[in-house]
């Protein structure tokens, strides 16, 4: 730390001596009956200083559109998230849930592959699995956004009363050292175990854990800055607690924020394939990314019907690596050190 | 550093009894069917009778007393489902090995690959290899593990013509497991290790090494690695302990009779008992793990300072 300051001292004392040589240089052509008489105000030098261009948003965007791979996935992500809402309202859809029966034979249409009618084909009761499929991403989708949510409101409201109250510091530090030691997987089955599988309890059990990793991570960058000048400056003018934390503090956390939610996304999504494998999931009713991988398992040793556990785990790929490249890209684009 | 080592172990001890409770008291919300083999087949005044036999009916805090007895005895009461009236400790005796072996094997190809492939992305930082290595451990931590391992278990099976089924003279159905339970390890080691190698080589002593005259080689293995390596550390025992303990999905998914695919049975069975135990069992790892680490950091880095508050201001 210190041979960074000293070297920065350094660079700026050079800057400022090349600086007065330079303007020192610019007026050796100059009458000294010119150099001191008044100079003439202009306005436009007067605005000159003090003034950037610099707003953190526009570099975070213009950063992240640099980066064509990252923006590429994005827009795969909007376009695969935009569809799985518009999906059902598009003409010709099946339901997810109704058994397709052939209409000369009455026979339930069970393992059809592939074809113009059903595009992912059926499963093994009947059911049109591309309407399953979309049905059940928009279910994980669901999940991973409400885990993701909760975590964040959660974690940053605990953080910031663990950052900003240090009477609170002792009781917080204490509990987390006794929270993180406990293994999410255990927390997890245990919850979903005892209460019966439905996606508010998924979501619930999911959540249980989550938010205090965001909270240690929020404390921490306010422990960092809670006491800079600014602050000092806004305490000192009056300005309440409350408004301090909405208005200096949270602004500063919102890209590293965001980067959180993107990634715990794709682990939400992961859990909730990982709870139903162990039999805890979802009731096949309601359609999820998990219990449709899970049907497609128990027949994929049979080649010919291997297309249902291929298009949910392609389409369960394809949303959780996009969303962990544009949370990634993103928190990258973010970082002011990054910004140039 | 007796008086950390103390504090850290008086934590581990109270999340330990913590996590005890919490489970012993969150199974006591669970269906009474888990506690019998038949239960559709008793009448009230039976279940009632078999509940008290087992001291089901005792107020919460009793039970708890008694089942912190019976666990300093090693005892955890008998298997409802599974196998009946077996003691838990009894069939635990039998599948813990299996785990451990199966484990350790992928642990140590997990260091084999996971380590070198780590090195070589900091050495060529930016290059193809690099790019290459980014790849696989993107995919590995973003697609979730229930997926890449059902596709190795899918076309492992079918292409390389590997047995479906586990079985412990047969060698062959050793590796697919083994790759398995080693994939999520090997990207784990390879991004911290490139990430802690690539911070390494920006310090001030790397220079002083190249000034020297040290060759490339020198200093990346010499040099940079060994302090790399030291952060390493404290994740080695959870990841050790945790895949020695058997993964749950793969242990299941090849049938293999462990500790894992234990869990899923007795789950679906709704064998209260021995649920309790291995949940018991997979969090009393979780901390250990975290606790050797920790102290193996404390013993083997000097410059960490003791005593002092995690994170303090």
């Amino acid at each position: 730390m210190l041979s960074l300051r000293d070297k920065l001292s350094r660079n700026l004392e050079e800057a400022a001596e090349s600086q007065i040589r330079a303007e020192v240089d610019k007026t050796a052509g100059i009458s000294d009956r010119e150099l001191f008489s008044y100079a003439r105000y202009d306005e436009k030098e007067a605005e000159k200083t003090g003034y950037s261009n610099y707003s953190y948003w526009g570099s975070t965007v213009r950063m992240f559109f640099k980066n064509k791979g990252a923006v590429a996935v994005m827009l795969l992500m909007l376009g695969i998230l935009l569809f799985t809402f518009i999906q059902p309202h598009l003409p010709g859809q099946f339901d997810p849930n109704t058994v397709n029966n052939d209409p000369n034979t009455s026979m339930a249409l069970r393992n059809v592959p592939p074809n113009d009618t059903f595009l992912f084909g059926t499963n093994n009761i009947g059911q049109d699995l591309w309407a399953r499929i979309w049905a059940g991403t928009r279910t994980s989708i669901l999940i991973g956004f409400a885990v993701a949510m909760i975590e964040a409101v959660v974690g940053i409201t605990m953080g910031v009363l663990w950052g900003y109250l240090r009477k609170l510091d002792f009781f917080f530090t204490e509990l987390y050292n006794v929270l993180d030691n406990i293994p999410q997987t255990i927390i997890l089955i245990l919850v979903a175990y005892i209460l019966s599988p439905s996606v508010k309890t998924l979501i619930f059990a999911m959540s249980l854990t989550g938010w205090i990793g965001m909270a240690r991570f929020i404390r921490n960058q306010i422990l960092i800055i809670r006491d800079r000048d600014y602050n000092l400056a806004s305490r000192c003018l009056g300005t309440p607690t409350r408004k301090l934390v909405l208005k200096n503090l949270l602004p500063y956390l919102v890209s590293v924020i965001m980067l959180r939610m993107a990634l715990s996304i794709p682990g939400a999504i992961g859990n909730e394939v990982f709870v139903t494998y162990i039999g805890l999931g979802l009731p096949t009713s309601t359609p999820s990314l998990g219990n449709l991988i899970d049907a497609g398992r128990a027949v994929m040793m049979n080649v010919s019907q291997r297309y249902q556990l291929i298009y949910p785990t392609v389409i369960l790929s394809i949303v959780t690596i996009s969303f962990y490249i544009v949370g990634n890209a993103f928190s990258d684009a973010a970082d002011p050190k990054n910004h140039r | 550093m007796a008086k950390y080592l103390v504090k850290r172990i008086g934590r581990s001890l109270l999340t330990l009894a913590l996590i005890i409770c919490i489970v012993f008291i969150l199974m006591r919300q669970m269906p009474i069917e888990g506690y019998f083999q038949n239960f559709d087949k008793l009448t009230d005044a039976q279940i009632q009778a078999g509940l008290k036999e087992q001291g089901l009916l005792d107020p919460l805090p009793v039970q708890l007393v008694h089942f912190f007895q019976n666990m300093f005895k090693g005892d955890f009461g008998v298997s409802h489902s599974y196998r009946v009236n077996v003691p838990v400790t009894e069939i635990l005796k039998d599948k813990l090995p299996v785990s451990i072996r199966l484990g350790c094997l992928s642990i140590l190809v997990a260091m084999c690959l996971g380590i070198p492939l780590g090195t070589l992305m900091a050495r060529y930082k930016g290059r193809f290899f690099d790019k290459f290595g980014t790849l696989f451990i993107v995919f590995i931590q973003a697609v979730p593990a229930a997926v890449y391992f059902l596709f190795i278990q899918m076309y492992g099976t079918t292409l390389l013509n590997i047995p479906l089924l586990f079985h412990p003279n047969n060698w062959r159905s050793w590796v697919l497991p083994v790759i398995s339970m080693s994939l999520g390890n090997i990207a784990y080691y390879g991004m911290w290790l490139r990430r802690y190698m690539v911070d390494e080589s920006n310090k001030d002593y790397v220079s002083l090494a190249k000034a020297k005259g040290a060759s490339g080689g020198r200093i990346m293995f010499r040099h940079i690695f060994r302090n790399a390596f030291v952060p390493m550390v404290q994740y080695l025992p959870s990841s050790f302990l945790n895949t020695v303990i058997g993964s749950i999905y793969v242990e299941s998914l090849y049938s293999i009779p462990g500790m894992g695919g234990l869990l899923v049975t007795v789950i679906k069975d709704n064998d209260n008992n021995m649920v309790q135990a291995i949940v018991l069992l997979y969090a009393m790892v979780g901390v250990i793990g975290l606790l050797l680490g920790d102290i193996m950091m404390t013993v083997l880095d000097p410059r960490i300072s003791l005593g002092r508050k995690e994170g303090g201001r």
